[in-house]
């Protein structure tokens, strides 16, 4: 797996795994590998791709059945979603919007562009 | 567990390892990383009883290493960075040599060298350096030791092979193992290993785990200088600089950046992590 530079590894990882889910390669209640199959899959330390499932679990997209392993959860799809859509909203289109206006860009040749 | 407590050794009067005192936990692959000459592996050799220490204590999972109790040496592997081109065919030295160590199986020998793309049958004293060394870190595995040791285990492989090394040493690695790599390749092994030792002399200057790095230290890949950075460093399209993590924001590490930052402020860093 190849990482860019600025973010953690660990979300990095999270971020391919909630990909997969939104693309529908992984399904609610589908098996993730354990931490270290996932490890020596994407050559990561096992401790790494642990906090990846831990954060993940904090954020609804999978959960751990005791003994039996880490799965994605029935709302995996819908959490992330929302979750990406609060950061487009709070980061991503203001950067846009600033980006706009120190080009010089009006409004309605974006939109033009957009729709 | 490995409890390390204020050793020393030297070479005839060249003191090497002066009071190093260090705790190892299950369950983790330690980087340990240090310049040339530090003693690191001196301090591999002192851990699997290769040598002795001269003042102070080692205990390996309750053994005193130099001991060599059998039972002891069944369960630590130590791999050296200059390898023997021993004059037998890999499978045949495997199969003579893992009866030494309980857990070994011949099976995951096999794995191994097929993953590294070796052909166990090739002869350990026609092969290229790092062929030999792939053999022999095959070997290490399949020995699936309690304890393992590593010293500069990427040194000579080609680059399809440092992707391979990386696989194999997660997959073929037990759950409650202590696993500590000495190296100097930090690019080949930088998702690998975790926690890091940064080693002196006289002195352990960090061992710490990459979150607990991360959350007291930033690594900033951004084009703007910070008046607070410890360490910088101009790259392409910027900067890597390292400074005290203010914001609690978390960053990427870089150990080379991290390395450098550690030997520039000896005295800062065991400040910001010490835990007393």
């Amino acid at each position: 797996m190849e990482f860019d530079s600025n973010r953690p590894i660990y979300l990095q990882i999270a971020d391919s795994i909630c990909d997969r889910i939104l693309q529908g390669e992984l399904k609610a209640e589908d098996r993730i590998p354990s931490v270290r199959e996932y490890g020596a899959q994407i050559g990561v330390n096992p401790n790494t791709v642990a906090r990846t499932y831990e954060t993940l679990t904090d954020r609804g997209v999978i959960y751990n059945k005791r003994g039996i392993g880490f799965f994605v959860t029935e709302n995996a799809a819908q959490n992330i979603r929302k979750e990406a859509k609060e950061k487009f909203l709070k980061e991503d289109l203001p950067n846009f919007a600033n980006k706009a206006r120190l080009l010089d860009i009006d409004k309605d040749e974006i939109i033009r562009l957009l729709f | 567990m490995i409890k390390i407590g204020n050793i020393d050794f030297s070479y005839g009067n060249v003191p090497c390892l002066e009071k190093i005192s260090l705790n190892l936990e299950e369950g983790k692959i330690y980087g340990l990383l240090g310049e040339n000459g530090v003693g690191k592996t001196t301090l591999l050799t002192l851990l699997c009883g290769l040598k002795k220490v001269q003042a102070g204590r080692i205990e390996v999972d309750g053994f005193d290493p130099c001991k060599r109790d059998p039972e002891f040496l069944a369960s630590q592997f130590y791999l050296p960075d200059e390898v023997a081109p021993v004059n037998a065919r890999a499978e045949a030295f495997a199969k003579e040599n893992g009866r030494f160590w309980p857990e070994f199986s011949f099976d995951k020998f096999i794995e191994i060298m097929t993953i590294f793309e070796m052909d166990p049958r090739q002869k350990m004293n026609a092969m290229s350096a790092g062929q030999l060394k792939k053999t022999w870190i095959s070997f290490a595995l399949a020995c699936s030791t309690k304890n393992l040791y590593l010293d500069e285990p990427t040194n000579g492989l080609d680059i399809p092979s440092k992707a391979q090394f990386r696989k194999a040493i997660m997959g073929y690695t037990r759950e409650d193992s202590i696993i500590v790599i000495s190296t100097h390749q930090v690019k080949d092994l930088e998702n690998i290993i975790d926690p890091i030792i940064i080693l002196d002399k006289r002195d352990v200057l960090l061992n710490a785990s990459v979150q607990e790095i991360t959350e007291k230290l930033y690594f900033d890949y951004g084009t703007v200088l910070n008046p607070d950075s410890l360490y910088s460093e101009q790259v392409p399209g910027g900067f890597i600089q390292v400074y005290p993590n203010a914001s609690g924001e978390e960053s990427k590490i870089n150990i080379e950046a991290l390395f450098n930052t550690v030997h520039k402020h000896k005295e800062t860093i065991k400040g910001i992590f010490s835990h007393e």
